[in-house]
């Protein structure tokens, strides 16, 4: 699904590219306008345009989900100001025709609310987290950090640029209960005898890719197949609560809280 | 490009004039494609038999034309005497030599400033009268260009951009004029639907959807809310020439989620339209979701077919709804005949003797949120169903996908977006879908070819007795008419968000569909 939705994205609109505001207004790179009149104003006006596709708390729907600390076409104030008065060519964001700059400062403020996490004070040792990631845990067998790893779980670069502390606990602990969007174990069985069992990397109407658990890509007609198993909710990943005491786990998740790239 | 187009026109037959009797009788001729759906009666289905259940494995592309954008492509391609004339996002238009796919004359439309649009710079396509080619543009403008050159025989403004009127229709023409509807449903724009004189570009009629003060229907809407009524007309509808009638989509009210300060059934949103062809005036409307709070538009394409309905012949139109219902009409009177649901809905127990929603509670937005089958994309949306005269079976692309609705703020600002609300996905649901057969005269379904996600592609059926659609994923595919068995399909790199087409070329049937920024073409292979 997540491919699908990709592809989807490429195959969108853009508008005209047009400045309704004063084309002499010099954009600050910091949004001037952040006072708590200003977010109420910028919620409503959030409410009227934006959460058709958005969603009212930035949650995504046909557009892309806000309420993330990062946004990739606006990583600063700057380009947030670009990207609401002009829209994002090659997708259906549209330009904010009708907002003018203190209307845009405003929205941009709200947006910024939206993902707005305030930094956690976990417990744990960072330091001690990266060794046991490295040696007890043998995370890196399935993850990715900084280039290094397997790569059959997600990538763990920026995670914490987008998950929680607890969300990273209960990732460590119950992986089902944190499977990232759009993610499928899957069981097949072809006509000719095969079995495999492995994570959907994409699937239509007529075929499915997977990976399997020792990293080999597959690729199958579905009418050529007996079974196809979807196994919803479930993770290749197994639990490490039995791997870790209480204190690694702390350890584990400080580390992995620190990952946030080069934010 | 001037050097191409004089090598080509010694190869290539010249253009011959496309008269109104020759669209009047389409079906004779389906090794042309003449209008957006095919023929007056918006069926989509070709008459050509060359691709078999038996032989249609041996599709194979013929050629492949890329545009140059990174825009949505919806359109339909038109066919007349071997070339087809393609619209492009904003309302460009090429002209496309169909035994190679090499242009022969390009229309390049510099949108003016203050165009706007919710959903992208989509065009669904062109009309095509005598020697012009006719397309309605982003910027709210309808132009007519020489069959021939493509250059500009007049430029007519329907309505303002600024205020959030767009175009992304294709044109109907019929008799001398040219019909164009707009978008504009999130704007709050006054809906209507415009005929122009085909060889002057001077407005022979409107026909405004949303009535004003005093005028019959404007007891419909609560206060001054009909001045921001919407209820526009963004996609392509049918005649019946006999009649006289022209059979039109309407749009959604305005503002979309919110209702409270329109209370009423808010006509003529979400109706179809009976117009007489040479007046505009109303001869009778039909609403299939009165006080409309879903964004459920019902811009659906109304397909003319007779019908026996409980023993007695009707000429119909059928209508597959975005509020997930199908509905049979007597097309004479507007009298509703049968209806049942096609796709997942949760807002509507049924439907009444006079097709009227019996509304459950609990079905409308809220501020917290209310989970509703359909979501705002609907049971199904603007690209085409299909009805085959050989199987007579209807053809609808389906959804089976809820949203959270929620409503909020709506203040009117001009040229500004004026929505009410918003919707989110419900979470752990993925979106699916279906191409379902209906029997025509009762919804009653047939058979149907589940897809991998939800329908957003229109459907093309054949006197082959294959349905031809598309995906989301990028498969374009072949199903046997009769049962729904899948026979074919190609995968074709991008979304399909288009509607197919089938015509002759080098005495090969063709079938032509948008996927992704590019048309492709298929035929047997030798």
């Amino acid at each position: 699904m997540r491919l699908v939705c990709m592809m989807f994205s490429c195959a969108l609109a853009a508008t005209a590219q047009l400045v309704p505001f004063d084309p002499e207004y010099v954009i600050p790179k910091v949004n001037p306008h952040t006072t708590p009149a200003d977010l109420k104003n910028g919620q409503q006006l959030f409410m009227g345009q934006c959460a058709r596709c958005h969603g009212p708390k930035g949650e995504g729907g046909r557009g892309a989900v806000l309420a993330q600390p990062k946004l990739r076409h606006a990583p600063d104030d700057e380009s947030l100001f670009h990207v609401i008065q002009e829209g994002i060519k090659g997708t259906e964001m549209p330009a904010g025709y009708a907002v003018d700059t203190l209307e845009t400062w405003q929205l941009a403020a709200y947006i910024r609310s939206l993902g707005r996490m305030a930094p956690e004070s976990v417990p744990g040792d960072a330091k001690r987290g990266q060794e046991l990631y490295r040696s007890k845990g043998r995370c890196s067998q399935c993850h990715i950090i900084g280039g290094q790893g397997g790569s059959l779980g997600p990538e763990l670069t920026e995670i914490a640029a987008r998950r929680s502390a607890a969300h990273l606990r209960a990732a460590v602990l119950d992986p089902a209960s944190t499977l990232p969007e759009g993610f499928l174990e899957v069981g097949l069985a072809t006509k000719d005898g095969r079995t495999i069992t492995g994570v959907r990397l994409n699937e239509d109407t007529f075929t499915i890719q997977v990976i399997d658990l020792n990293g080999e890509i597959h690729s199958f007609i579905k009418s050529d197949l007996k079974e196809l198993q979807r196994d919803t909710g479930k993770s290749p990943m197994p639990s490490f609560r039995a791997v870790f005491s209480a204190s690694e786990v702390d350890d584990l998740v400080a580390y992995l809280y620190s990952l946030r790239g080069n934010q | 490009m001037k050097r191409l187009v004089c090598l080509l026109a010694a190869v290539v037959p010249l253009t011959a004039q496309v008269s109104y009797d020759r669209l009047r009788q389409s079906d004779s001729e389906p090794a042309n494609w003449l209008t957006y759906s095919g023929n007056y009666s918006a069926q989509r289905y070709s008459g050509l038999s060359q691709i078999t259940a038996a032989n249609v494995r041996h599709l194979r592309p013929t050629w492949v034309y890329q545009m140059q954008t990174t825009e949505r492509v919806e359109t339909s391609p038109l066919v007349v005497n071997g070339i087809m004339y393609v619209s492009e996002p904003g309302g460009s238009v090429t002209a496309l030599d169909t035994q190679t796919g090499r242009p022969l004359w390009k229309y390049t439309r510099n949108l003016l400033k203050g165009a706007r649009g919710c959903c992208g710079q989509v065009n669904r396509g062109v009309a095509i009268l005598n020697d012009m080619v006719y397309v309605g543009t982003f910027d709210s403008h309808l132009v007519a260009l020489d069959i021939k050159s493509g250059i500009v025989r007049w430029d007519s403004e329907v309505a303002d951009p600024k205020l959030g009127y767009s175009i992304t229709a294709a044109p109907l023409a019929l008799k001398d004029k040219i019909v164009i509807g707009i978008a504009g449903g999130e704007y709050g724009v006054r809906g209507l639907l415009d005929a122009f004189d085909a060889k002057t570009g001077k407005r022979a009629w409107r026909f405004w959807t949303v009535p004003a003060p005093g005028e019959p229907g404007s007891e419909t809407w609560a206060g001054d809310s009909l001045k921001t009524g919407a209820a526009p007309t963004w996609v392509t509808g049918a005649y019946d020439p006999q009649q006289n009638i022209v059979y039109w989509g309407t749009g959604n009210p305005g503002p979309d989620w919110n209702g409270d300060a329109r209370a009423g059934d808010n006509l003529y949103s979400d109706c179809l339209v009976a117009l007489d062809g040479d007046t505009g005036k109303l001869k009778w409307h039909f609403q299939f979701t009165p006080h409309d709070t879903h964004d459920w538009d019902s811009t659906e394409i109304p397909v003319l077919a007779d019908a026996v309905v409980r023993g007695e012949k009707h000429k119909a139109v059928l209508f597959g709804n975005r509020n997930a219902f199908y509905y049979v009409l007597d097309r004479t009177t507007g009298k509703f005949l049968a209806g049942r649901a096609f796709a997942k809905q949760s807002w509507a127990k049924g439907l009444d003797d006079s097709g009227k929603p019996i509304v459950l509670p609990n079905s409308t937005p809220t501020t917290e949120g209310a989970k509703i089958y359909p979501d705002l994309t609907g049971g199904t949306n603007w690209f085409s169903p299909s009805y085959s005269p050989h199987t007579n079976m209807f053809y609808v692309p389906s959804r089976d996908v809820g949203g959270v609705y929620l409503k909020g703020n709506a203040e009117y600002k001009e040229g500004a977006q004026f929505n009410g609300g918003g919707q989110k996905p419900i979470v752990g649901e993925d979106p699916t879908g279906a191409i379902r057969a209906l029997t025509p005269e009762t919804g009653e379904m047939k058979w149907e070819f589940k897809l991998y996600s939800d329908a957003g592609a229109g459907i093309l059926s054949t006197a082959g007795d294959l349905v031809f659609a598309g995906t989301n994923e990028g498969d374009f595919f072949a199903l046997d008419a009769t049962t729904g068995r899948s026979l074919w399909h190609f995968q074709t790199g991008a979304t399909i968000n288009a509607n197919p087409v089938s015509y002759m070329s080098g005495g090969k049937q063709q079938v032509a569909i948008a996927s992704g920024n590019s048309i492709f073409v298929f035929a047997l292979e030798e």
